[in-house]
C-alpha cells in the first residue's frame, strides 16, 4: 500500500516545490507547462497506437473536448471557494475537479468513436477519428456559447507548471502500470497479432475499447491543463495539426515505448520554439522568418513520418524503455 | 416543389465527383488492403497542374473544346504519373511489413502534401519568376468551361436550373465509370487485377506481374482523381491545398458506405453521400456540411460495417 502511494506523494511534493521556486520566471514556466501537456497528450496517444497498435489520428478533438468542458465547468464555479481551505488551494482543488470532468467527457466521446470503429480492422479508427476531430471543431465553431470561432475566455489561470507536471507523473505511472499488467499483456497481444489474440481468449474490442477510452481521458485532461494556462481556448489550438504533432511525436519516439514518447514529446516541442527565438535574433528582430518555421514545420513532419517508416519504422526507442536498463544494472550489480 | 428538385440535381452533381475520387480508394483498397490517405491529396496535385496548364495555354483559349481536353489529359497524366512515384518509392518497400507502417506512410505522405502546398515558394530564373509551391490562399480557377444555363424550367422566383457543368461533369464521371466497369470485367488487366485482389501471392505464383498491376491500379486510380478534382474545381470556381484531404475523407467515407473494395458499391455511396449533404445543406445550414459526412459514416459503421454492398469475409490466417 504504502509502496504504491509514495512515490505519488513524493511526485506531488516535488510538483509544489518546483512550482514554488519557479514562480518568478514566466516564460519558462509557460514553456515547461507547453512541454508538460504534450507530453501528456504523446504518452496516453501510445497508450491506443503503440501498445494496441490500432491507429487514432484524431487526438486533438479529443483534447478540445477536454479543454472545453473544463473551461466552463472552472468558469462556472469561478466565485467558489472551500471556506476551509486557504483561497490557493482551493482553486487548484476546483482545478482537478474541472479537469476530471473534462476527461471524463473526452472519455465519453472516445466510447462514443471507438466502439463502432474499434469492432473493424484498424485503418478506420484513424479516418473515424479524423473526422471527429473535424466535427467538434464544426460544433464548437458554430456555438455561441463557447465563444464560436473567436474562442472560449476567462477562463481562470490556474494551472501552474506544478500541476501539469504532477499529471504528467500520473499519465507515465498508469502506463508503465498498464504496460507490464495483464490487461497491458492483452493490449501488446492485440497489437501483434489480432486474430492469434482473438485466439487465446482475449476480448479483442473489449480490451481496445478501454485503451481507447483511457487514452481520450487523458487527452482531455491535457485539454483542461491547456485551457486554464493560455489566454484563450479557440478551436485553431485543436486543427489536424495538432493531432498530427502527437502522432509524429510517438512514431519518432518508438510505437510503444512511454518514455520515447515523452523524450520524443519534450523535444519536438522544444526544437521549434527554440527555432523560433532562433530565427528571430537571426532576423535582427524580424518575424518573418520566424514565422517561415510554422509554415515549413507540418510538410517537414510529413516526411519524417513516412523517413522514418522507410529507414527505421520502430521509432527511436523501438518499444524499449528508458527504465529497462535500471533493471538491467540491478540485475548485473546483484547476481543471484 | 422545384426547389427538392434543385437540391436533387446539385446532389447527383456532387455525388459523381466524390464516385469518381471513391472508386481510387475502393480500387486501392481491394488490390492492396490499404486506404491511401494520400489519395485526395494526389487530386490537389491534379487541380493545381491543371490550374499551371490553364495558364499556360493562355487565357484566349478559356471556354474552347480542345484547351478543356488538353488541361484534363495533362492534369490526368501528371496525376497518373505522380501515382506511380508514390507507389513506387513509398508503398512499395513497405508492401510485407505490417500494415500499419504503410498507413503512417500514407498520412505522412497526405500531410506532406498538403501542407507541402501551403508554403509559398517561389524562384528567379532568368528575370522570370516561377511559383513552386502556391501558399495557402485560396485561388480562384479559371473559367475554362464558361457556365451557361443548360436547362430552365419554371418560373423566374422558382426555377429548376441545370448548369451546362453539371451535365458535362455527370457525362465525363459516367463515361468513366462504365469504362472503369469495362476494365476490370473484361479485359487482360482487369483480370489481373482482380486475382491480385483475390490473392496476391497465388496470383504471383501463377505468373500475374503483381508489382506492375498494382502500380496500374495506382495509375488508374490517381488519373480518375485528377478528373475528379478538376470537375470539382470548376463546380467550386476555386482551388486550396486542403481541398484534397476534404474531398478524400467524403469520397472515403462514400467508398466505406458502399462496402469498401466494391466499385458499383463506391458509385452509389457517393450518391448517397453527395444528396445527403446537399439537403443538409439546403434546409439548414452551410456551416454543417462537414459534419455530415462523418456522423453518416460513424451510423454506417455502427449499423453495417462491411457497407450497403459489402460481404462479410473472414480474414484468413
Amino acid at each position: 500500500m504504502i509502496r504504491g502511494i509514495a512515490p505519488v506523494l513524493i511526485a506531488a511534493a516535488l510538483c509544489v516545490a518546483l512550482q514554488l521556486g519557479l514562480g518568478p520566471y514566466q516564460f519558462f514556466a509557460y514553456l515547461a507547462a507547453l512541454v508538460g501537456v504534450n507530453v501528456i497528450l504523446a504518452v496516453s496517444l501510445n497508450i491506443i497506437n503503440g501498445m494496441t497498435g490500432q491507429f487514432s489520428i484524431g487526438h486533438a478533438g479529443f483534447m478540445a473536448v477536454g479543454a472545453y468542458l473544463a473551461g466552463i465547468v472552472s468558469i462556472a464555479t469561478k466565485q467558489d471557494h472551500l471556506t476551509f481551505l486557504p483561497e490557493a488551494i482551493s482553486d487548484q482543488v476546483f482545478l482537478v475537479g474541472s479537469l476530471c470532468a473534462g476527461g471524463t467527457g473526452a472519455a465519453l466521446c472516445g466510447l462514443i468513436v471507438g466502439l463502432p470503429s474499434l469492432r473493424l480492422r484498424g485503418d478506420y479508427l484513424a479516418i473515424v477519428t479524423l473526422g471527429f476531430g473535424e466535427i467538434i471543431r464544426v460544433i464548437v465553431q458554430n456555438t455561441q456559447a463557447l465563444g464560436g470561432a473567436l474562442g472560449l475566455s476567462g477562463v481562470p489561470q490556474r494551472a501552474g507548471f506544478g500541476m501539469v507536471w504532477f499529471w504528467v507523473f500520473v499519465v507515465v505511472l498508469v502506463a508503465r502500470r498498464l504496460a507490464a499488467s495483464p490487461h497491458g499483456r492483452s493490449l501488446w497481444a492485440i497489437r501483434e497479432d489480432e486474430i492469434a489474440a482473438e485466439a487465446m481468449g482475449v476480448d479483442t474490442t473489449s480490451y481496445k475499447v478501454r485503451a481507447f477510452v483511457l487514452s481520450s481521458f487523458f487527452a482531455g485532461v491535457a485539454g483542461g491543463l491547456f485551457a486554464h494556462f493560455v489566454p484563450i481556448v479557440n478551436p485553431g489550438s485543436f486543427t489536424f495539426v495538432k493531432s498530427m504533432e502527437i502522432v509524429v511525436m510517438i512514431v519518432a519516439g518508438g510505437l510503444g515505448s512511454t518514455t520515447g514518447a515523452f523524450t520524443a514529446a519534450v523535444f519536438l516541442t522544444l526544437l521549434p520554439e527554440g527555432m523560433r527565438s532562433l530565427f528571430t535574433t537571426l532576423g535582427g528582430g524580424d518575424p518573418s522568418l520566424a514565422q517561415k518555421v510554422d509554415q515549413i514545420r507540418m510538410p517537414i513532419y510529413g516526411v519524417l513520418l513516412v523517413i522514418i517508416m522507410l529507414t527505421r519504422p520502430k521509432g527511436i526507442f523501438g518499444t524499449h524503455e528508458a527504465w529497462d536498463v535500471i533493471t538491467r544494472w540491478r540485475r548485473k550489480a546483484k547476481p543471484a | 416543389m422545384y426547389g427538392l428538385l434543385q437540391h436533387l440535381i446539385n446532389g447527383l452533381a456532387a455525388g459523381t465527383i466524390y464516385a469518381l475520387v471513391a472508386l481510387g480508394y475502393t480500387m486501392v483498397y481491394g488490390v492492396l488492403k490499404l486506404i491511401n490517405f494520400a489519395h485526395g491529396d494526389v487530386m490537389m496535385v491534379g487541380v493545381y497542374v491543371g490550374y499551371a496548364t490553364a495558364f499556360m495555354l493562355g487565357r484566349e483559349h478559356f471556354g474552347s473544346f480542345g484547351a478543356v481536353l488538353v488541361i484534363f489529359l495533362v492534369s490526368m497524366l501528371a496525376c497518373a504519373a505522380f501515382g506511380l512515384i508514390i507507389e513506387r518509392f513509398a508503398y512499395r518497400p513497405l508492401r510485407e511489413k505490417p500494415r500499419l507502417t504503410s498507413l503512417i506512410t500514407a498520412i505522412g505522405i497526405s500531410f506532406a502534401l498538403s501542407y507541402g502546398f501551403q508554403m509559398d515558394l517561389a524562384i528567379t530564373l532568368g528575370g522570370k519568376s516561377y511559383t513552386i509551391l502556391p501558399g495557402a490562399a485560396s485561388r480562384a480557377f479559371p473559367e475554362i468551361i464558361v457556365p451557361t444555363q443548360w436547362l430552365e424550367l419554371g418560373s423566374d422566383d422558382s426555377s429548376v436550373i441545370i448548369w451546362n457543368w453539371q451535365v458535362i461533369s455527370f457525362v465525363i464521371a459516367a463515361v468513366l465509370m462504365v469504362g472503369l466497369q469495362f476494365l476490370v470485367f473484361k479485359t487482360k488487366f482487369g483480370r489481373a487485377m482482380r486475382a491480385v485482389s483475390f490473392d496476391h501471392r497465388v496470383a504471383a505464383l501463377l505468373g500475374i506481374p503483381v508489382d506492375r498491376v498494382i502500380a496500374g491500379t495506382f495509375m488508374l486510380g490517381s488519373a480518375l482523381a485528377a478528373c475528379a478534382g478538376l470537375l470539382y474545381a470548376i463546380k467550386d470556381t476555386s482551388v486550396q491545398p486542403l481541398m484534397g484531404m476534404y474531398i478524400g475523407l467524403k469520397a472515403f467515407v462514400a467508398a466505406v458506405i458502399g462496402g469498401i473494395g466494391n466499385v458499383p458499391g463506391a458509385v452509389v455511396g457517393a450518391l448517397a453521400l453527395g444528396l445527403c449533404e446537399e439537403f443538409v445543406v439546403g434546409y439548414t445550414s452551410s456551416s454543417w456540411r462537414d459534419a455530415v459526412a462523418f456522423g453518416f459514416l460513424i451510423l454506417v459503421l455502427l449499423a453495417r460495417p462491411e457497407g450497403l454492398f459489402g460481404r462479410v469475409q473472414a480474414e484468413k490466417v
